[in-house]
């Protein structure tokens, strides 16, 4: 398997899903920079968090007019996989790869905490290591993840079960103050109709070993991995 | 390229001429330039003539407080700076030390406080992206950073407004660039009301030989002014930031940079990737003071001269003089010395990052700090007299009468009697100085770089560090009541606090930054405070074996006339050599044993207590005995390393019930219930609240709790077994012979994580 990590200017989690991917699952990474037209031929192209042009304008407007998006973009509609956490979704989103958009907090604050996020299906690439309904802690950070979309859309994600990850209770129940943000039905992540490209407001990177706290987000990567050995036997 | 002559050639580049449309040099102009008529004087003696504008300005700027700590190097030369693990002391961006494994640390810490009182966004913003860029600019990659924050009382809608101000500023910034916040402190008393205190600090980790300084040597090499261009913003800010606070001082706001975070990301990146590629052999971030102090100084490390054309700078705006471009502050900007005949390599490197880089000067071998305007000379200063030249002075020193009045006052009235002891506990525990202090944390990202091991809210942030089995602890302590009430007794606690911290986490205190928060030193009583407070510094210091490696000196700090608390900030690094021994300041199981290292004392002077309840700053601070403190420490770290303790937590503002509620409480999510009963024939008030120094609350396995006493005994440690934890849920339990305090673990909780959002979100 081989992956890749774009770095926008002011991308500032790049490293550590490298790391992540590199150093615990073991997996052939490499970083491609914003300006680079083409991806190359990998299994998994990662859009990392931060502050992709400062978040000028809004998170991810400006990124999406990189070179490199035009590429992700082709390759996504090829059914390459695409994970994008924070910024990254942000930036999806802007690109039209996911729908709906991503709004200040409720708050008005940047929130920096652990948040607990249920699996809502297993039945994609990204989740396939988790039980259904587990409950997962994993750290957000963001000012911008207040996800929104027109009706039509919410009804049209939670129809066709693409809404992967859900803010809840420590005890998986929705309400109670587990939303963080003032999401739409406690969205915390989507997929896009294929399935293949994933956008998430928490940081499953900073979640993958013991001595940060915890190892939740570790089953994404992991499913990835399975997802691409699995590929490679068929 | 530099057109004038290096003044090698016998004759010497012709002196500066008045340039028109500069005001003449008057006393009057002399005097709003901060300097007195006897620096006056040897300036004129310096240059053999009467400055220029621009000249006085240079002079200005770098023989401020800010920047020739006038009133502060006398004492600041008596802290020990040297250890065989410092690499880097004093006088250069940041301080280094050996972390081993073939890694160094640099650390440094670093005021806004003025900015801050009068934009506190855009001020506590700049600080942060400053103290980035002395540790960036060192050649290693910034992993963490801290806030040591002082208010005035959250009773005022003005420091609500600048404490949100501040802590939406700093956390923008620091979230932006993608640096975690690993902890600080937040104090509020009144007396703040007027002078913030922000202190900012920042921690990088590189390869050892990847240390770079900032020099400018090798006659013929290139100055580069990298990054965001020059404005008309922060003009004399080190002048501003040297001077007190007064009624206008919100005219003041041109003086305050803005910041953008974007652009130090950026630079951030460019500047670690040039110095890994060879091409220069000095950086520099323009802080204070601008293109002066980066060029005189990073001349002045190297004893060559610098000239530079003002012309070859890229502005914002048109029409700015020499004088403006040489004092502006505009943020994100950087100095380079390149090796001549590599800046093509330089600028592609810039480029990449989307940086501008200008070709501005060149390095020379005639010792001066020479600026042309389009080849017209404007100054031409000796450069040494420039960086070491500023005057210094002892002050003269003298307790302020006040103050000792306060100290003497009687306590009894408030140290005894009845009273319902719970409803104290919990009274206390709003107070904004002991209640948590998530709702800053919360806005600050604590995760990023995915090496917190111990984020804000224990005694020490911890980070791992790569490809090593080591840790780093870091934390910033102060008291400023303390300091205010006896400065030397309030400095010598400061460091056995903030080494008490890091041991509680497991590491070795190694080093320390520190920022001196004072106010006008010209004050007989303010400059007492000064002196002594370094003194104590000095003692603790060499007591701990932390040297010095640098920080800041901040003084006037005085809005209206009325003078800060003395505040002088210990930032404190220390190393976890195997990080798997990291503990955490929580309980962890039922039926644990629960352990005082250290003695309770009949002290409730200059106490959290006297103020939350009583609104009293008075009495005289605890006792410290730095020797036992240092023992202590050692002893807890012998447990902590043979594998024997649960949690450890530093006992401090708000006494021993405080850190028992803290350890019970962790994060609030699953909170323990404790039963604790204290037999020291002690009254209540002072047995539960009193802040006496040298204490520890430790948890262990009964199974442990013989070895643990052994332990303390070879050092030497009153070892007390004074309770239980209990389930998860359950009443929180303290008892005296006296006394009594029970709560529901949860209500105490709510109170405790509760009280400062309240205050701040519900205004």
């Amino acid at each position: 398997m081989r992956a890749v990590v774009v770095t926008f200017p002011g991308s500032n989690c790049d490293y550590d899903c490298l790391q992540v991917l590199r150093k615990v699952m073991g997996v052939d990474t490499r970083f491609i920079w914003h300006r680079e037209h083409e991806l190359g031929d990998p299994d998994l192209v990662v859009l990392p968090g931060g502050f992709s042009y400062g978040d000028y304008l809004r998170a991810g407007a400006i990124a999406r007019f990189s070179p490199i998006v035009e590429a992700v973009k082709r390759y996504a509609g090829r059914g390459g996989i695409v994970l994008g956490i924070c910024n990254g979704f942000q930036i999806l989103c802007e690109a039209g790869l996911l729908p709906g958009a991503l709004r200040r907090n409720d708050s008005l604050k940047f929130r920096s905490h652990d948040v607990h996020v249920r699996v809502e299906t297993t039945d994609t690439a990204f989740t396939r290591a988790y039980r259904p309904g587990q409950v997962l802690r994993i750290p957000i950070a963001h000012a911008e993840g207040n996800y929104i979309a027109d009706p039509g859309t919410l009804e049209r994600l939670e129809a066709e079960r693409r809404v992967v990850f859900r803010y809840t209770t420590r005890a998986g129940a929705r309400g109670e103050g587990g939303n963080p943000n003032g999401s739409a039905n406690d969205i915390a992540g989507i997929v896009n109709p294929a399935g293949n490209v994933l956008g998430l407001m928490p940081h499953p990177e900073r979640a993958a070993e013991g001595v940060l706290g915890s190892t939740d987000g570790l089953g994404m990567f992991e499913s990835l991995v399975a997802h691409f050995a699995r590929e490679r036997v068929a | 390229m530099i057109a004038a002559g290096s003044g090698g050639n016998g004759t010497g580049p012709a002196a500066p001429e008045p340039r028109p449309g500069d005001p003449g040099i008057t006393a009057e102009l002399v005097a709003d330039h901060g300097l007195s008529p006897e620096e006056y004087d040897k300036i004129v003696g310096h240059l053999g003539r009467t400055p220029t504008f621009t000249e006085l300005g240079v002079f200005s700027a770098m023989w401020s407080e800010h920047c020739g700590y006038k009133n502060s190097k006398r004492l600041l030369r008596l802290l020990p700076t040297e250890a065989p693990w410092v690499i880097q002391g004093p006088g250069e961006n940041a301080g280094v030390i050996d972390i081993g494994g073939g890694y160094a640390l640099a650390f440094k810490i670093e005021s806004h406080n003025h900015p801050s009182a009068v934009e506190p966004y855009q001020g506590a913003a700049t600080g942060i992206g400053g103290i980035l860029r002395d540790v960036f600019t060192m050649g290693a990659r910034p992993v963490a950073v801290l806030d040591s924050l002082h208010f005035g009382d959250l009773d005022s809608s003005r420091v609500r407004y600048l404490f949100d101000g501040v802590v939406r500023g700093a956390g923008d910034y620091g979230n932006c660039v993608g640096i975690p916040n690993l902890g600080g402190e937040a104090y509020f008393d009144r007396g703040y009301a007027g002078n913030p205190i922000i202190n900012v600090m920042c921690l990088g980790i590189m390869k050892r030989e990847q240390l770079i300084r900032g020099e400018a040597h090798g006659e013929g090499n290139t100055l580069m002014a990298v990054g965001a261009r020059t404005g008309r913003d922060g003009i004399h800010g080190a002048t501003f930031a040297s001077e007190e606070l007064g009624e206008d001082s919100d005219a003041s706001r041109p003086q305050v940079q803005v910041g953008d975070p974007f652009t130090e990301k950026l630079l951030l990146e460019a500047s670690l990737e040039l110095i890994r590629s060879g091409h220069i052999v000095g950086i520099q971030d323009m802080g204070a003071a601008g293109i002066t102090s980066s060029a005189a100084e990073m001349a002045g490390r190297s004893g060559s001269g610098v000239v530079i054309d003002t012309t070859l700078v890229p502005v914002r705006e048109p029409g700015m003089t020499p004088y403006e471009i040489l004092l502006s502050e505009s943020q994100e900007r950087m100095m380079v010395v390149v090796h001549r005949g590599r800046e093509e390599e330089v600028r592609q490197i810039l480029a990449k990052w989307e940086l501008e880089a200008a070709e501005v000067g060149q390095v020379t071998s005639d010792g001066r700090f020479r600026i042309l305007e389009d080849g017209r000379p404007v100054a031409d200063i000796p450069a040494l007299p420039l960086t070491e030249g500023c005057p210094t002075y002892e002050r003269e020193g003298i307790e302020g009468e006040e103050v000792r009045a306060l100290r003497e006052m009687d306590l009894t009235p408030y140290a005894g009697g009845e009273g319902d002891r719970t409803a104290d506990f919990l009274r206390l525990l709003a107070s904004p100085n002991l209640a948590s202090r998530r709702w800053i944390h919360d806005q600050y990202d604590t995760t990023v770089r995915t090496a917190s091991v111990i984020q804000p809210g224990g005694d020490a942030g911890v980070l791992r560090v790569r490809g090593t089995r080591r840790g780093i602890a870091v934390t910033t302590d102060c008291s400023g009541r303390y300091t205010y009430l006896e400065p030397g007794t309030g400095a010598r606690i400061a460091v056995a606090e903030a080494a008490r911290n890091l041991a509680c986490a497991g590491a070795l205190p190694m080093a320390v930054t520190n920022n001196l928060n004072f106010g006008n030193p010209l004050k007989p009583h303010i400059y007492y405070q000064l002196r002594e407070a370094v003194l104590g510094m000095v003692e603790a210091c060499a007591l701990f074996e932390t040297p010095v490696t640098g920080g800041n000196v901040s003084l006037y700090n005085e809005t209206s006339g009325t003078p800060i608390y003395p505040t002088p900030v210990i930032g404190m690094v220390g190393i976890i050599e195997e990080l798997e021994r990291v503990t955490r300041h929580a309980f962890r199981e039922e039926g644990d044993v629960i352990v005082l290292l250290g003695r309770n004392t009949d002290e409730l002077g200059a106490s959290e207590y006297l103020y939350a309840m009583h609104g009293i700053v008075g009495g005289r601070p605890p006792r410290v005995d730095l020797l036992a403190e240092r023992v202590l420490q050692q002893a807890l770290l012998a447990m902590i390393g043979e594998g024997l303790l649960r949690s450890a937590h530093d006992c401090s503002e708000g006494g021993l019930v405080c850190a028992l509620a803290e350890s019970a409480l962790d994060d609030g999510e699953d909170p323990v219930g404790i039963r604790v009963r204290l037999v020291d024939p002690l009254p209540s008030t002072a047995l539960f609240f009193g802040e006496a120094q040298g204490r520890v609350v430790v948890s262990c396995d009964p199974a442990s709790l013989e070895r643990v006493r052994r332990l303390a005994d070879r050092y030497g440690v009153p070892c007390t077994e004074v309770g239980t934890v209990g389930a998860i849920g359950g009443n929180f339990v303290v008892e005296s012979a006296d006394a009594r305090i029970e709560a529901d673990i949860r209500e105490v909780g709510a109170v405790y994580f509760g009280a400062l959002p309240e205050r701040m979100d519900a205004q």
